[in-house]
């Protein structure tokens, strides 16, 4: 490409945004290699631990956008320890040694220090926007932080993080000088919060955009508010709870009626479904949904509810809609494209909240449906083979049978027909989760027909080794694979290490390597690091190679083991 | 799964494994194999963890066997009728159920311990895994054949902390039956375990009654409760009123509908500030911290007095 110069390149480059194209584009030979990486600006890094801050830094020297994730996907579900690793400090103390132009940062299961987001505020000072799932670490001293002392910040988003509550100062600490907030999302807090200062924080961002609040603003604060910003496209309520035949629920309808650019509505951690009326108006052009967080709406109220929200794209659900609720949403919402049923009651005594019927009715009524999560009593081969039928478009299919592994209650068989039909059918299928009663067959069928499968969760499935070497050797766009509580031993394992290199990481709980295996393997793969996670205090690390290996964890990386493992990570 | 092209290779295999299946049937109580795993499979056993389990099918092994050798022939002409998936999973059934019978093996089958032996060996063996530890598994204790939950396995269902501890402040199942307690962070609500003893009167009854508020976790309970405690009492006063004349047919009348209004009684209590309120409209956790004794009044006598909120009307209406 000698006749093309670089600015011509780097001009086309801007036009390739996902980070897969640029990071194939940058293969192509190293004068694209290096025209891409002086214009990149946004870096994603899916494992923290796979590099290091320093060479990014070095590489991308443009840098103004960051995103970090840290604990593998079961610490969502308490498999791995607070204290394992991910995190933070080090990414931000090499970015402030370095002056990098930070302007961004999104943190995924990565621990956050008060400290950290003190050096973050101080540091950069462009900085705009902070973007926290699932993390924790911090408390509100560290927001306070954020907020006083970055001046241009337009984005702090909260999602689902544990965050140590010191109560409502940190969002007084917002200079009056602050008007640039686009997006603010405070929703996961537990305490009490300034209702003064956030009201007029509101009055002074006429950019908002978007805004979620925690449980402790009431409704009388929510009608304030939204006065004061009438555009906004995202809102998450607090508190849902009042009167209905009050005032001040009155006064929030009307307010409600003049926001007419609400397009995603979540939040009602507290709610009395009496309340819900107010929010019909507001249904009708909602294209997202959440009302995972609200406890105590009946089915019947949620029903009422969803039959005002025919442009529904994405919806958010509790199981106690049920499955005739579920039938509701088929015939209203013909928009929809994702949808996550969450339990209720997850150590319930079988109440069959929702069952195969649901999803049926689901993937019938709803053709652009590509992404589900679906937690449910039982599923049948038959349904799954009707709704991979159905609908062929999924991109994300997980499913959770509360009971991990129960077969097909018609007919007793186990549901290796009924994911084989998914994977047949939807080739497009990037993420896939299992329960139930599976044996070695899943595996096969995954291994022939899930082509572009990313990852893959599995647990209590299979009958031997043979399973997950159907998946290795099958799945040539494997990243991420997390199995527990499975018969896979060593001779999986280790079958194709270099498969490994290919992949982001592989998670092993309960399963059946042993640490014989896990060394072998760690000694053959000088760039994978292979953790043994293991806090029981009662073995003696190391004692017998032959010992089953409680929890393994094993991801590819460019700089080696880590120095920040805690004392019950072995890393071989 | 139709027009799912078969694996030909793949059936002689399976067909290979059907007779080394009665290993599996085989109680394996010690120690499982390590190293090479090839054979080993993953056991399933139906029937509550806990040692009674083990001992009841080692008695019964050989009738296990022959028992599920019938099961296996039943499976494998019902699977040739399918999809020619000769593979059939087994379980190990207990010694009551018939294998012809395939409804009362449908609700054997849909039990909850599905717990793998690792769970139970672990409990019983201390051995190195790190999941599920014995102290979790303790929780079930329902041994029926009844549909009870399944033994409760760390991290499972996939959810956050934060929506177990959601569904708890919800659901009729107190909190203290997590089993992830110990794992998990704190919950969003502390839970109330403190004796929450308050006075309630019912109208037309003399006597009023002490009701233990943390004995219960929902509206649904505690107005199950109300009819409880006055049903009888209720009658009684009736009985009494109609001139002390015993009349055997006029049978104890449940109390319901104290909630929504359409009852004879409504529920109403006095909270912290002093002011009359009615019972239901908030979280139930915000409700037992801010009440201070309850009343069952006649519903149509409740518009009539001065209440501490004007929804009270609505409601009647």
């Amino acid at each position: 490409m000698n006749y093309c110069p670089d600015e011509v390149m780097e001009h086309v480059f801007d036009f390739i945004t996902s980070h897969k194209d640029r990071n194939a584009v940058s293969l192509v030979c190293k004068s694209w290699y290096q025209i891409e990486r002086s214009s990149r600006q946004k870096v994603f890094i899916g494992n923290c631990y796979a590099i290091s801050p320093e060479r990014v830094i070095e590489r991308f020297p443009e840098l103004k956008s960051l995103t970090l994730k840290g604990k593998p996907h079961f610490a969502d579900f308490n498999l791995v320890p607070h204290d394992w690793g991910g995190f933070v400090y080090p990414w931000i103390e090499a970015l402030a040694n370095h002056r990098v132009g930070l302007e961004e940062l999104r943190l995924k299961r990565m621990v956050v220090s008060d400290e950290s987001l003190e050096l973050l505020s101080k540091s950069f000072v462009n900085f705009k926007s902070l973007v926290l799932v699932s993390c924790e670490g911090f408390t509100t001293d560290g927001l306070a932080a954020i907020a006083a002392n970055c001046r241009y910040l337009r984005e702090l988003d909260l999602q689902e993080n544990e965050v140590e509550d010191h109560k409502g100062h940190w969002i007084s600490c917002f200079p009056e000088s602050c008007t640039s907030l686009v997006s603010l999302n405070f929703a996961c807090l537990k305490g009490e919060i300034n209702l003064t200062a956030l009201e007029r924080l509101v009055a002074r961002s006429p950019n908002l955009k978007s805004l979620r609040l925690n449980r402790a603003v009431p409704l009388e604060a929510l009608q304030r508010i939204l006065m004061r910003a009438p555009q906004l496209v995202d809102l998450g309520t607090g508190s849902f709870l009042h009167d209905p035949a009050s005032e001040a629920y009155s006064k929030l309808k009307a307010t409600l009626l003049k926001c007419n650019s609400i397009r995603t509505l979540s939040g009602f951690l507290e709610v009395s479904p009496r309340c819900l009326p107010a929010i019909y108006t507001v249904c009708q052009n909602l294209t997202s949904l959440n009302l995972s967080y609200a406890p105590g709406i009946h089915g019947n109220d949620m029903i009422k509810l969803i039959q005002h929200c025919r442009k529904l794209e994405r919806l958010w659900i509790l199981d106690c809609i049920g499955d005739k609720g579920l039938g509701v949403v088929a015939s209203t919402c013909k928009e929809l494209q994702e949808l996550r049923v969450f339990p209720s009651d997850p150590y319930g005594v079988g109440n069959a909240a929702v069952t195969e019927e649901g999803l049926v009715a689901i993937s019938a009524g709803c053709p652009k449906l590509h992404s589900l999560l679906y937690f449910c009593q039982q599923m049948t081969n038959a349904a799954l083979i009707t709704v991979a039928k159905n609908c062929s478009n999924f991109t994300r299919f997980r499913l959770c049978i509360l009971d991990p592994t129960k077969p097909d209650p018609v007919t007793l068989q186990p549901l290796d027909e009924g994911f084989g039909a998914i994977v047949q059918s939807c080739k497009r299928l990037r993420r896939l989760s299992l329960s139930g009663l599976l044996t070695d067959q899943v595996f096969l069928y995954i291994g022939m027909y899930a082509e572009q499968l990313e990852m893959l969760s599995i647990a209590f499935a299979g009958d031997s080794d043979k399973g997950m070497l159907y998946v290795l050797n099958g799945c040539k766009n494997l990243r991420k694979l997390e199995i527990r509580d499975s018969p896979f031993g060593n001779k999986a394992l280790s079958d194709d290490v270099g498969k490994y290199e290919t992949m982001r990481s592989l998670w092993m709980s309960s399963c059946e390597v042993t640490l014989e295996g896990c060394k072998a393997l760690a000694k053959n793969m000088p760039r994978l690091n292979v953790e043994i996670i293991n806090e029981d205090d009662e073995v003696a690390p190391s004692s017998d190679d032959r010992q089953i290996v409680g929890k393994m964890y094993l991801y590819r990386t460019l700089v080696g083991p880590r120095k920040d493992a805690p004392w019950y990570v072995e890393i071989l | 799964m139709e027009g799912c092209s078969k694996n030909g290779e793949t059936r002689p295999q399976l067909l290979d494994l059907i007779p080394k299946e009665r290993e599996w049937l085989v109680m394996r109580e010690g120690e499982r194999s390590h190293g090479s795993s090839e054979e080993k499979k993953l056991e399933l056993r139906l029937g509550p963890p806990g040692g009674e389990d083990w001992s009841v099918a080692k008695n019964n092994n050989r009738e296990l066997d022959h028992e599920s050798l019938l099961s296996l022939g039943y499976f494998s002409s019902m699977a040739n009728n399918q999809n020619n998936n000769g593979f059939s999973f087994l379980h190990q059934f207990p010694t009551k159920t018939t294998p012809q019978s395939l409804p009362v093996i449908g609700k054997e089958s849909s039990q909850p311990c599905c717990t793998k032996v690792v769970d139970l060996q672990s409990a019983a063996e201390k051995k190195a895994f790190s999941s599920p530890a014995p102290a979790k598994n303790t929780a079930v204790p329902n041994s029926s054949q009844k549909r009870t939950a399944p033994a409760p396995v760390v991290g499972w269902p996939p959810i956050r902390s934060f929506r177990k501890n959601l569904a708890s402040t919800s659901a009729s199942k107190p909190a203290t039956e997590s089993p992830n307690k110990a794992n998990s962070e704190k919950p969003v609500e502390p839970s109330r375990k403190k004796n929450l003893f308050v006075k309630i009167n019912m109208d037309g009854v003399p006597i009023g009654r002490k009701v233990d508020l943390s004995a219960y976790d929902s509206y649904e309970k505690l107005s199950t409760a109300v009819d409880e405690l006055f049903r009888g009492l209720l009658a009684a006063q009736r009985d009494s009123s109609a001139g002390g004349i015993v009349n055997k047919q006029e049978e104890e009348k449940a109390i319901t509908g104290v909630l929504d209004g359409s009852g004879e009684y409504t529920l109403v209590y006095e909270d912290n500030e002093g002011d009359r309120m009615l019972v239901g409209d908030v979280p139930w956790h915000m409700f037992v911290s801010t009440v201070k004794r309850l009343r069952v009044l006649k519903s149509s006598e409740v518009s009539a007095l001065s209440l501490g909120s004007s929804k009270q009307a609505k409601i009647l209406a």
